[in-house]
């Protein structure tokens, strides 16, 4: 068996003052969540007949799914690619990834009328619909992330599975269970990363398409045919600029040395790509003539300015310099601007370019949808450390080799 | 988009679509296919005619089910002053609006459901709970929805209402066109209630014909615009006016159908499953190249 050299983190205790703070947002989130499946969504929403979609459908989902593709651009590069000089991020991408789209799965569960009928995209298709598609890919890709993942969860229990109390006689059964998806797995990983990769290209551009059937309701400076492209390019550009914001965090959480060497090499692909970007943002601008609607001070065009200036320009100019991608603390800053960038784009989209015909008031998200979303993205943190803190994801412990996970090498069909 | 018209839509949708999947694709057909019947019904609503009584309001209510209360209730004219719009208690209401020429004959426009030949609710609706019939009606589906709402996001016409004090089995609420009375025969319950016949029933193609008739008639009645005819590539439900129809709150909308250019867009990405197969096989391809590179730098 090859060496691995992600561990669990052990060093630290799970509950710190940063971590009960988390808990406590995490509680008031379930109060409100507890209150929409009571009694319904108007309770607990600010949505109305004129605004269906608000923050859940923005931030959890659409958002959500535009921050998770740190999976599958860091999957796309260390595995496809064989860049293995990567693999040090490929699973904390992994996880987040994971964690991520469980997290939109969940917010689409939230918010949807019917929670209980969430199958019914499975056996009742409309090859039409935007959303169908974007639905079917989430699940599809959902449960591929969840069988990428095993590799860590087998590597973890094979030769060291202790069930407590009267089950501790299955120990044997389960590890043998283990061993043969290990190695089931490490046979036909490489189907898996690459469908992966293909799903979450085709879903993060459909969700691009989502709002074009919107129309005339649509703010101009949004609606265009080619949002799936832009939602793509997007999302591949907040893939890396996502993983560097990540791991950093991580790493000062838990004490750990930040894998700067991975994380400038990483930084130096986000400017050619977030350029793309630009370019189309900024061509489809000027081919369709809406720069004329930012000569107007409306929130709709203050929004656009900061995406694109905060969001996009100045996180573009900060990774062409060499300066930046050696500092820690100013690569942060970088990412965590794209990452932002990318948030507010996904905001825009979703809630501030829409304009019903009839409305009489403006939304704005209510306490309760803010504390539902504030909460699972506290559970998700929480979560995220916990399965550091237990399963092998993170390495950087030991800097002198380069670190390698497992079914990486193995996983590409030998 | 507004100065954009339909083939430079199409032609930017198809380029850059072709730049999404990689492949020269031609643009492929707006229109969603649906049962589009010749005979397919409609109603032809003259906004010059309507009283603003509100029966069609009463009768709406008790033919589905809602509390409706007493019809002498309905003639209360106060509601007037605010704007209304439908929901999940009202499938239909009637506003009123100023007469600049005529104090005493203000325009009442009862507002439902449109109908159209191409819903864009059809188009988008994720489980297709949505589907156009035969004698032109758009019917929800009670139980395939699963509450995603995203009908009400495509509706041009902001019609779809949902039930967001109900926990358990939301609804989403329009107008039904009466589609259990008329397929016994009966007419849609506004249209058999009002008092003033400014509801005609009838075949879609003879109320175009009807309402052509009117404008030629009385040119000085009526703005020489049937709207519906062609908004959003038709609907079923039809106004005549004696004003511009934006100053009725009418929303202004281009002649293609609403869901053109998502379903163009959808399916140019997909294509028959030839843009996902290919990147997979592109991608599978990398990814052999790259191992075998990688174990000859090993050797």
């Amino acid at each position: 068996m090859e060496h691995v050299n992600a561990e669990p983190v052990l060093t630290k205790k799970f509950w710190t003052p940063g971590v009960m703070i988390l808990a406590v947002i995490a509680v008031n989130g379930i109060v409100f969540l507890l209150g929409r499946f009571l009694f319904g969504m108007g309770a607990v929403t600010n949505l109305d007949n004129q605004f269906p979609w608000g923050l859940w459908i923005g931030v959890d989902v659409a958002a959500g799914v535009a921050l998770a593709a740190g999976g599958f651009t860091t999957a796309a590069l260390g595995h496809v690619m064989h860049r293995e000089r990567y693999h040090a991020v490929v699973r904390p991408a992994l996880l987040t990834a994971m964690l991520g789209y469980t997290f939109v799965a969940f917010g689409v569960f939230v918010d949807i009328g019917r929670y209980y009928f969430i199958w019914h995209p499975l056996v009742m298709w409309n090859g039409n619909s935007a959303l169908f598609e974007v639905g079917i890919c989430v699940m599809i890709y959902l449960t591929v992330l969840y069988i990428e993942f095993l590799p860590v969860v087998t590597e973890r229990f094979i030769g060291k599975v202790k069930l407590p109390g009267f089950i501790s006689k299955f120990n044997k059964p389960v590890d043998s269970l283990l061993r043969v998806l290990d190695r089931g797995l490490s046979k036909t990983m490489f189907i898996f990363i690459i469908a992966g990769v293909v799903l979450s290209s085709l879903h993060q551009s459909s969700l691009g398409t989502l709002m074009v059937i919107a129309g005339s309701k649509m703010h101009p400076l949004w609606q265009t045919p080619v949002l799936p492209l832009l939602f793509l390019l997007s999302a591949i550009a907040v893939g890396f600029p996502m993983v560097i914001f990540e791991s950093l965090i991580a790493s000062r959480s838990f004490g750990l040395k930040p894998e700067m060497d991975v994380l400038s090499r990483l930084g130096n692909m986000v400017a050619p790509i977030l350029g793309i970007y630009l370019a189309a943002k900024i061509g489809d601008m000027f081919i369709r003539e809406t720069f004329v609607y930012l000569g107007e001070v409306t929130t709709e065009s203050v929004m656009f300015t900061i995406e694109v200036v905060v969001g996009v320009i100045i996180p573009l100019r900060m990774f062409l310099s060499r300066t930046v991608l050696k500092s820690p603390t100013l690569i942060f800053i970088a990412a965590a601007l794209v990452v932002f960038g990318v948030f507010i784009n996904r905001v825009n989209n979703f809630i501030v370019a829409y304009t019903p015909p009839y409305a009489s008031h403006s939304y704005f998200p209510s306490f309760g949808e803010i504390s539902v979303t504030a909460g699972c993205v506290a559970l998700l943190v929480l979560a995220y450390r916990f399965i550091v803190m237990n399963f092998p994801v993170v390495s950087g412990h030991d800097k002198k080799h380069t670190p390698k996970t497992k079914y990486a090498i193995r996983g590409t069909g030998k | 988009m507004a100065k954009q018209n339909r083939r430079d839509f199409f032609k930017t949708t198809a380029l850059l679509g072709a730049g999404i999947t990689g492949l020269s694709s031609k643009p492929a057909k707006a229109a969603p296919e649906n049962i589009l019947s010749e005979d397919r019904m409609g109603v032809l609503v003259d906004t010059t005619v309507c009283v603003g009584c509100r029966n069609c309001e009463w009768a709406c209510k008790n033919a589905h089910d809602l509390p409706a209360g007493n019809i002498e209730d309905y003639a209360d004219r106060s509601v007037y002053e605010k704007m209304r719009r439908p929901n999940d208690k009202a499938l239909t209401v009637v506003n009123e609006y100023k007469n600049p020429t005529n104090v005493s004959l203000p325009y009442d426009v009862k507002v439902q459901c449109m109908h159209c030949d191409h819903p864009a609710c059809v188009s988008a609706c994720i489980v297709g709970a949505f589907s156009k019939q035969e004698n032109g009606t758009v019917l929800w589906d009670t139980d395939m929805c699963i509450g995603c709402r995203y009908c009400m996001v495509a509706c041009p016409f902001q019609i779809p209402a949902f039930e967001y004090e109900e926990a358990l089995s939301p609804d989403i609420k329009k107008c039904d066109f009466c589609f259990d009375r008329t397929k016994e025969g009966k007419l849609p319950a506004c249209i058999e209630i009002c008092p003033v016949e400014a509801l005609t029933y009838g075949p879609r193609t003879e109320l175009i014909k009807i309402a052509r008739e009117r404008i030629k008639r009385n040119p000085e009645r009526y703005v020489d615009h049937i709207y519906g005819e062609y908004e959003v590539g038709g609907t079923a439900w039809m106004y005549l006016s004696g004003v511009e129809f934006e100053k009725l709150d009418f929303p202004k909308l281009p002649q293609n159908p609403a869901p053109g250019v998502s379903e163009s867009i959808q399916h140019g990405i997909f294509a028959y499953f030839v843009p996902p197969v290919s990147l997979y096989a592109l991608l599978g391809g990398l990814m052999w190249i790259t191992k075998k590179r990688d174990e000859k730098e090993k050797v």
